[in-house]
């Protein structure tokens, strides 16, 4: 063996069936998830007279086009919308992959249910033909997005071709303050590195804060490496991992389970590896964060102010900046804690599992909503935790809506989105011009911000709130 | 895919950094089939046009003459965002072949390598350069060579650039990868056995 390796080398090497000359490295995938938006991969497979490799190994959930307030096909109003989810239903069939269709209590959004029914593993490769696919990284996996194309490759070849990225470490040090959560550490990475510094690399957070930080936590923090750029993101596995996984449905069983945990003891990367790049970020100075911009990384503190584009002295940056303050609607200068919301969406691959969901909770438990406000669980299961909880009850005694599980308003491809002009607090990943609906203006937020923005009507700072209780 | 080999076409600058694949083709077009006759107007669609569905002038598309372009010199991250490959397509609806920007989104960038879309890095400097001369010579043509692996700007200076040379390779040919990934079958078979027992957890 050479010298000490990066856990995401030992990963790789472990998944390279032939490495050409030119280093392109054809890969071994373990897990292939697929959605509702992946039919043009499946009609390229029937254009193709091709069938799929490895059938046992894809997994299917309509996340995309599911409504949030039915849970069948046939009751779903919209025909475009019931066909997508339809299509997903036969190609699932006539290919014969695993479906958990809209009816089915294990689904939801594709990066949720997969750590949560066990199917992300340690070690593993897997892929989706979504960018968010970064997000099961956080147990461990070498997991990343691919698109139509390559999404049929793999469903045809059980292989994808890859060239070696680069690594980049970022060793969050330190402790998180009261109020701050995993969504605020990687809105602060963002806003340190820029939406462009983990392009062309794998990125592993380390570090005291990542250790701390719950599994839920550590998906949220992964899944938004590709806002910072980066195809995937990935963190050690440990205990935490291991005791979140046990006894998951696809999860290893008996003496599988212990020859698998000892394989995925030998992961996390040897002391004294090298990587290509390494990044520090102070955990103890990371405030909750707000976006203002449209891009990932125009965030500030909430004790912030809107910034002047003046201040920026790249002309290029000082006109981008001034665009995005123009489309916001926002004027330099203002304070974030007094710029009004008009709406809260607590949902997403990136925030919608039940430690979101509890945190919300016990910011609104005895608040009302002031704004239209709306909770979309991560999956059918995380909902009926969060209902057993008595969660929901929290959120509709409040004067929240509490729908469905799918990608919702987060992307507004299903009916629930964000009308022109409007302005929201989302738990989500993208604040990109129209991602909510056409015109649409998204401040990214954690739960708990966005749970303090729809009972105040403005951005505020949470701590204040669950100071008061 | 079709082969990219070489291309001498208007280029048309644009000066966003982080030009996001949502930009490129909102979400909600993302339903409809490639073989859609609407596919072109959905390109760039909320930039382009306002809530009324006319033309807003000042957009660089929307005027002459880039509208013939096949050709476009972008900022920084272009393609950065959702993995949909609808951006490609429709790129490729509108007639470009090729984007020449300081870093993509590296999803999107595999995605124009699997169409005969040319992703090409240059550097920033380089690629400011070139859209100043486009913007001061509107209609001005660059040249892409895939096989020399160069760029000819408006004014005749001549720009390497790298490519990974397996890719390269299939973009010149125009390869369908399923097609040359079934010549590996024997060492994936090989490869399939040996794992199975590595780690056989996952196959139970
Ligand atoms: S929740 Fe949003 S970001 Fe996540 S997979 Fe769905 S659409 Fe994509």
């Amino acid at each position: 063996m050479a010298g000490p390796q990066t856990m995401f080398d030992k990963i790789w090497q472990r998944h390279v069936i032939v490495e050409r000359d030119d280093g392109q490295c054809l890969l071994y995938v373990d897990r292939h998830l697929s959605h509702d938006g992946s039919f043009h991969a499946f009609s390229a497979l029937r254009e193709a007279k091709l069938g799929v490799r490895r059938p046992g190994q894809t997994f299917a959930t309509p996340d995309h086009y599911s409504p949030t307030d039915v849970r069948t096909i046939e009751a779903i109003e919209n025909p475009e919308l019931r066909e997508k989810v339809e299509t997903l239903a036969v190609n699932a069939r006539d290919f014969d992959v695993t479906h958990f269709g809209i009816d089915d209590d294990r689904m939801g959004i594709v990066h949720v249910i997969g750590p949560e029914l066990g199917i992300t593993q340690p070690g593993i490769l897997l892929v989706c033909g979504d960018s968010h696919t970064s997000t099961h990284g956080a147990m461990g996996a070498l997991a990343c997005g691919i698109g139509a194309s390559e999404v049929a490759h793999v469903l045809a070849t059980q292989t994808l071709w890859q060239k070696k990225p680069k690594t980049q470490r970022i060793t969050v040090d330190g402790k998180l303050g009261f109020g701050v959560t995993g969504k605020d550490v990687i809105l602060a990475i963002i806003g340190q590195i820029s939406a462009a510094g983990g392009a062309g690399y794998a990125i592993e957070y380390a570090g005291p804060v990542i250790r701390d930080l719950s599994i839920e936590g550590r998906l949220t923090v992964s899944n938004m490496s590709i806002e910072a750029g980066a195809r995937v993101g990935m963190i050690a596995p440990d205990d935490k991992t291991f005791e979140y996984l046990e006894g998951r449905p696809y999860a290893p069983k008996g003496a599988a389970w212990d020859k698998a945990v000892s394989y995925w003891r030998t992961l996390p990367t040897d002391d004294g590896a090298i990587f290509d790049r390494e990044v520090k970020v102070d955990g103890g100075a990371i405030a909750p964060m707000v976006t203002w911009g449209n891009s990932p990384e125009n965030v500030v503190q909430v004790t912030d102010a809107v910034p002047d584009p003046d201040a920026e002295s790249n002309p290029e940056r000082r006109e981008s900046l001034r665009r995005a303050i123009d489309y916001m609607a926002l004027t330099p200068g203002t304070p974030m804690t007094k710029v009004k919301v008009d709406r809260a969406f607590i949902g997403s691959c990136t925030n919608s599992r039940i430690e979101d969901l509890r945190q919300a909770a016990a910011v609104v438990k005895g608040r009302k909503a002031v704004i239209p406000a709306m909770v979309s669980p991560g999956s059918m299961q995380v909902k009926k935790v969060a209902e057993a909880e008595g969660l929901d009850k929290v959120f509709t005694d409040a004067g929240f809506e509490w729908r469905h599980s799918a990608c919702s308003m987060c992307v507004g491809l299903n009916g629930d989105s964000v009308a022109a002009g409007e302005r929201t607090a989302s738990t989500s990943n993208r604040n990109f011009k129209g991602r909510q609906g056409p015109g649409s203006r998204t401040h990214l937020v954690s739960p708990v911000m966005a749970a303090a923005a729809a009972v105040t009507g403005t951005f505020t700072d949470v701590r204040r709130l669950m100071e008061e209780k | 895919m079709e082969a990219f080999t070489t291309l001498t076409a208007c280029a048309v600058p644009i000066d966003m950094v982080n030009v996001d694949t949502d930009q490129i083709i909102p979400a909600r077009f993302l339903k409809r089939v490639r073989s859609d006759p609407e596919y072109a107007s959905f390109f760039f669609h909320d930039l382009r046009l306002d809530d009324a569905g006319a033309e807003r002038p000042e957009f660089i598309l929307n005027q002459e003459p880039y509208r013939g372009g096949s050709i476009i010199v972008a900022d920084e991250n272009w393609g950065c965002g959702s993995s949909r490959e609808a951006a490609v397509w429709a790129l490729m609806k509108n007639g470009f072949r090729c984007v020449i920007a300081p870093s993509f989104g590296d999803i999107h960038y595999n995605n124009g390598m699997k169409n005969g879309m040319l992703p090409v890095r240059l550097p920033k400097e380089t690629c400011a350069k070139l859209r100043g001369e486009l913007h001061a010579k509107p209609g001005a043509e660059i040249t892409v060579d895939l096989e020399s692996q160069k760029v000819t700007g408006p004014d005749g200076t001549v720009y390497s650039f790298d490519i990974d040379p397996f890719q390269k390779h299939c973009m010149l040919n125009g390869l369908d990868d399923i097609a040359l990934t079934m010549q590996y079958d024997s060492n994936f078979a090989a490869f399939e056995e040996r794992y199975k027992k590595e780690a056989s957890w996952l196959f139970e």
